[in-house]
């Protein structure tokens, strides 16, 4: 046990180290700006004065390693400064939004990840049937899509014969169930898209598993199909199915910020979208991390996790 | 014995699928075992053994069907039978021991929860019935603690106890049958002799009915009373133990049996310098050291075989010697002058003069280019050799390794069979003209017909060139037919070293006894003999 | 016509049309290779077709197009018929040329910026394998770090801070990818580099680009030319993501992805045209990957 709680540990140390990391990347991506950010922001029509006085104004007079302590201990208690382009407080632009997509996130992985499991493990077990090669078709098509074609397909089809809203209006005050109304076609969208990748790869990690000699063993003690699945393969499917959940919704993260458009879902897509148009790096780098955190935190969950699975790592003398 | 037979197979085939196309496997054979008896399937790989094995049990692979013939267990027959009436069989009735343990255990339980899986599942015992069955079976495979070993996990248990677990396992539920694919395989050869035994006693003792799949005919003489010989699926030849190694009948069979006739002429005693001259060597991977101050002389026209198990270290001295492991101290002298320890910083002229083959032709030669480039490109590199003089050499070569020119020049390694690759491995070493080749485990990956080809040819070719070879092994039937000085070698250290001659006699040291006397001899009685012979001091 | 009924016209007629490619490609080609297009799966064959006719659509799009891909030929959201079979767009340019067009520059752009990550990102990585040490670490610890973060909202990030062109678009998309590039390259080739014909090479004294052009290449390439496949997919689809939120290939230069935005508001209409870009983006991601897939399937194939 003890040797475990050191693997873990490790693990949560390299995932802090990592994301320390990437914060200096999105922070130091800021300083390949041709220029800097006060000619970027005010542009030709900058005079030296105004120049001089908007570098005072976002502290750039300070050198880098100041400027990212200020703005990474800043992050770190929820304040990003202001938005370059609108003086707002970003975290007050973020506040709201970021409850939105983590929403719409949870709401497509909640459909997602029992479906893909389910169709996933049958492919392996049916391996080669016509539900396999069927299913595995329509995955490929299904990864091959772009986002705003399913979703457009979808409006198509499902709101403009009425049954569901093509654009997402939903306030704080909304009931659950009105949310969960109105956000169904963004959901089912991502679902589609994140089901088709996942699907293919529980199928291909069951299909490895399946092929174990211990699995073949157990068939020779006359071990029923059932008991092959439950007591023999699933023990040893645990890490390989929690690192497949992981990667995919670590995936719904980029996928959400197409759908936002498309459906103008009032989420942290939508506004990166917004900023990236209008050159507004602050608020940019400040979703960016977010968007980073969640994706390293994913992967380090599902390190931990599979870790803690693993019968060869959790089962010492 | 009854009339009856336990298990009796007829014009049995078995079928494989390659792409959309189904190749045969088996072709028709039968098979037909008592009660009581121990039956040896003997073959090379590739002649169907393990498929015939488990088709005893009416299993087939993924990728394979049974197609024609019939299996009758019992009165049961397995073909026709249900899947659930097998499943009622196997495990109970007919059980089965794998070649590797190690990758047939499940990682996620215990030894003795996978041991009561059977029993419970076919409802023969109790759980608690089947844990002290367990601790008895696991005593009488000469497991160590018995009564703890079974609360382990797979991975925590070494690979010759987890063999003897296995059998103790397929024995759970008292089988009228078990079938042992090549359980010693993978095994050490003083390892081997103690789950020989184990295994042997054990179904004596329950006078168990067992087919005994092995490539190794000393191993089976141990175990059978009959023998059937395979070969590419169809049977060859089958008689009782006895009858077989005094009497065998087909050309296939004395061919099996005359490998172990290869011996060559023994050499006049060095008189020159070394070529190379190890002195000293001590080596570490990162903090673990993995060999002890190492020395042996190497000469021309002489082969020096190195003898270990796994582990023991012998091709890492090679990785010395040819400098992609630089010691930690100690040197290596070619013709007297310290070598470079780090091969990056040898001249060409010196990386020329020893070449080496490898154990797996298949990763040994580079499967996209043709042999012309293969062989070509050493003589290329050291000798300047180009164009019409390259090509006349790369021809000469392949005349020397006894394979057509004109037919092989411009194949790909794929196209050959695993004693040809060999062959090219040893045209590529020859083509850089050097005066010491290390060859590493060359023969033990192939056939023992294609050994002894192997063997022969290295032979002539040491004649010819008055070539040292560095020939390491674990096998000793090779060392007794090419060496002419032998180093032993166990962890990491020399145990003992002289010439041949010197090696074979006694006295020996302690390991090099336990070495020599755990190969199994084709004599019936030679695993009895040594046994007894072991016990008898203490 | 409602959906259903259109897909499943669809898949028949695309299956029957593969058929006859199928049929027609083992006929015309010499023995050897016919067999392995007569074994193919429909899926494939399906796949070559697709991207033989987008080549040719490709390289010969003037000559295809009725009209120039940015002149305003008429009025604004034509309907389809008459002088414009698929209708005119939102400022009244002819939405066939355009779809032409935009198979020459979405998929041009995308095939240079896959093309580009690939030289990069495989020549690293297998520099990296080979050499092993500080080089190798070094590298890998860097790329660890780029790729903790998500490609596109890197992507977006350095689109924010170096502008949205043509060329910083190729630049910014290469760049991203190649990390992924080199990760698959590096673990290919560290499959390799442990081979003994490998070690034999070093052991003779071979220098690196040696190794690298005659014994690890040739080695590598399958599996490459099947990651390459995968890759330009992705690339594609995100370019064509980019192009969609309009922060990638802008107007009036034809694209499939600013295509589908510009017309986005005909779909409320029910009208489908600003499907058929977006169609014809999948179309071809669904081709290279059956192609793909089937690649990967033959090569795991002939292993066993």
């Amino acid at each position: 046990m003890h040797e475990v709680l050191k693997m873990v540990a490790q693990r949560l140390a390299l995932g802090a180290l990592t994301l320390f990391v990437v914060s200096i990347v999105i922070f130091g991506a800021t300083e390949l700006l041709p220029g800097d950010l006060a000619s970027a922001i005010l542009g030709q029509s900058a005079t030296p004065e105004t120049l001089a006085a908007m570098r005072a104004q976002l502290g750039l007079n300070d050198p880098a390693p100041v400027r990212y302590w200020a703005w990474l201990t800043g992050a770190l208690q929820g304040d990003f400064g202001v938005s370059l382009a609108t003086r707002r407080p970003i975290a007050d632009m973020i506040e709201q939004r970021l409850g939105n997509t983590l929403f719409l996130a949870l709401y497509a992985a909640a459909l997602a990840v029992p479906l893909a499991l389910v169709l996933g493990v049958l492919a392996a077990l049916w391996r080669n049937s016509i539900f396999d090669r069927v299913a595995n078709a329509g995955a490929l098509s299904a990864i091959s899509f772009p986002e705003f074609f399913v979703a457009y397909i979808l409006v198509l089809w499902l709101a403009q014969s009425g049954y569901f809203p093509s654009m997402v209006r939903i306030s704080p005050t909304s009931s659950l169930a009105d949310k969960l109304y109105m956000s169904f076609l963004p959901a089912l969208t991502l679902t589609l898209v994140v089901t088709a990748h996942m699907m293919r790869m529980t199928r291909a990690a069951i299909i490895n598993l399946m092929a174990s000699p211990y699995i073949e063993m157990a068939r020779l003690k006359g071990a029923s199909p059932l008991r092959i699945v439950l007591r023999h393969a699933l023990p040893n499917a645990l890490a390989p199915i929690i690192n497949v959940i992981a990667l995919n919704l670590a995936y719904l993260i980029t996928g959400v910020v197409v759908v936002e458009v498309v459906f103008v879902y009032p989420g942290l897509g939508q506004l990166m979208v917004d900023s990236v148009a209008k050159r507004d790096i602050a608020v940019v780098q400040a979703i960016a991390l977010i968007f980073a955190s969640a994706y390293v935190l994913l992967n380090l969950t599902a390190d931990v996790l599979s870790t803690l699975t693993n019968p060869r790592l959790m089962k010492r003398g | 014995m009854t009339d009856t037979p336990l298990l009796s197979i007829r014009d049995l085939y078995i079928e494989g699928r390659a792409g959309e196309a189904w190749l045969p496997i088996i072709k028709g054979v039968d098979l037909t075992l008592h009660r009581g008896e121990v039956l040896g399937l003997i073959g090379e790989s590739g002649a169907g053994k393990s498929t015939l094995g488990l088709a005893a049990m009416g299993y087939a692979r993924d990728g394979c069907r049974i197609s024609g013939g019939e299996i009758i267990f019992d009165g049961i027959d397995l073909r026709r039978a249900s899947e659930r009436a097998k499943r009622k069989l196997r495990g109970q009735r007919i059980a089965y021991v794998a070649q590797s343990a190690a990758a047939s255990f499940n990682p996620a339980h215990k030894l003795i929860d996978q041991y009561a899986e059977a029993p419970l599942f076919h409802d023969v015992m109790t759980r608690a019935q089947a844990q002290s069955d367990a601790v008895k079976l696991y005593d009488k495979m000469r497991l160590p603690n018995p009564a703890e070993i079974g609360f382990r996990y797979p991975h925590q248990v070494s690979g010759g106890q987890l063999q003897r677990a296995m059998t103790a396992m397929a024995m759970a539920c008292r089988p009228d049958l078990i079938i042992f694919d090549e359980p010693t395989t993978a095994l050490d050869v003083t390892t081997q002799i103690e789950v020989l035994a184990a295994i042997r006693d054990i179904v004596r003792q329950f006078d168990t009915s067992a087919i005994y799949i092995t490539h190794d005919l000393a191993v089976v003489a141990q175990m059978a009373d009959r023998i059937k010989i395979l070969l590419r699926g169809e049977q060859v030849e089958e008689a009782d133990t006895r009858t077989m190694l005094a009497a065998p009948r087909e050309a296939y069979t004395k061919s099996l049996w005359a490998v172990r006739s290869f011996a060559r002429a023994q050499q006049p005693a060095a008189t020159q310098a070394p070529i190379v001259s190890v002195q000293g060597v001590t080596a570490a991977y990162g903090k673990t050291t993995v060999l002890h101050d190492i020395s042996f002389d190497i000469h021309a026209g002489r082969t020096v075989a190195v003898v270990g198990e796994s582990g023991s270290g012998k091709s890492t001295t090679a990785r010395v010697i040819t400098g992609l492991l630089p010691p930690a101290a100690g040197e290596v002298l070619l013709d007297g002058k310290a070598l470079p320890p780090d091969y990056r910083a040898r001249s060409r002229a010196q990386l020329r003069q020893c070449q080496m083959i490898y154990q797996m032709a298949d990763t040994a030669l580079n499967p996209k280019l043709p042999l012309r480039e293969i062989i070509g490109r050493p003589a290329e590199m050291y000798l300047g050799l180009k164009g019409r003089a390259l090509r006349d050499r790369v021809r000469a070569l392949l005349d020397m390794i006894e394979l057509e020119p004109d037919a092989y020049i411009d194949r790909l390694p794929g196209e050959l069979s695993g004693g040809q690759k060999q062959r090219i491995g040893i045209a590529r070493a020859l083509a850089a003209d050097p005066r010491l080749i290390i060859c590493d485990e060359v023969t033990s990956a192939l056939d023992q017909i294609v050994q002894e080809g192997i063997l022969r040819l290295l032979d002539k070719l040491q004649g010819e060139f008055r070539l040292a070879y560095m020939f390491i092994t674990h096998d000793l039937a090779t060392v007794r037919a090419i060496a002419d000085d032998v180093v032993v070698m166990q962890h990491g250290a020399i145990v003992e070293q002289g010439t041949k001659a010197q090696m074979f006699a006694p006295p020996h040291a302690p390991y090099t006894e336990l070495l020599l006397s755990s190969v199994p001899e084709m004599d019936p009685d030679w695993l009895s003999n040594l046994l007894a012979a072991r016990q008898s001091p203490n | 016509m409602s959906l259903p009924v259109f897909l499943i016209l669809f898949l028949i007629s695309s299956f029957a049309l593969a058929f006859v490619f199928r049929a027609g490609l083992s006929r015309a080609l010499p023995h050897n290779q016919a067999i392995i297009a007569r074994d193919m799966p429909l899926t494939a064959a399906f796949g070559i077709m697709v991207i033989a006719v987008y080549l040719f659509v490709a390289i010969f799009a003037p000559l295809l197009a009725p009209f120039a891909e940015r002149e305003v030929v008429g009025s604004q959201f034509q309907p389809w018929g008459g002088a414009h079979p698929l209708g005119t767009d939102r400022l009244g340019r002819d939405m066939l040329s355009r779809l032409i067009y935009g198979a020459r520059n979405t998929v041009g752009i995308a095939f240079a910026t896959t093309a580009l990550a690939f030289v990069v990102g495989a020549f690293l990585g297998i520099w990296a394998a080979l050499r092993g040490g500080w080089l190798d670490q070094v590298l890998s610890r860097f790329v660890d770090a780029l790729m903790a973060i998500p490609s596109l909202i890197f992507s977006l990030l350095l689109l924010t801070i170096f502008g949205t062109s043509v060329l910083t678009l190729i630049l910014v998309i290469a760049a991203v990818d190649a990390t992924r590039v080199y990760r698959i390259s590096r673990s290919v080739a560290q499959g390799i580099v442990v081979m003994d014909y490998i070690e034999a090479a070093r052991l003779r004294g071979e220098g690196t680009w040696y190794l690298i052009r005659h014994e690890i290449l040739p080695n590598a390439l399958a599996p490459l030319v099947a990651e390459f496949g995968l890759r330009f997919c992705f690339v594609f689809l995100t370019i064509s993501s980019l192009s969609f939120l309009g922060l990638g290939i802008k107007p009036p230069m034809a694209d499939w992805g600013s295509m589908v935005r510009d017309n986005a508001t005909l779909i409320t209409f029910g009208d489908i045209t600003p499907l058929l870009p977006a169609g014809a983006i999948a179309l071809l991601t669904v081709a290279v990957n059956f192609v793909v897939d089937w690649q990967l399937h033959r090569a795991s194939g002939l292993k066993e």
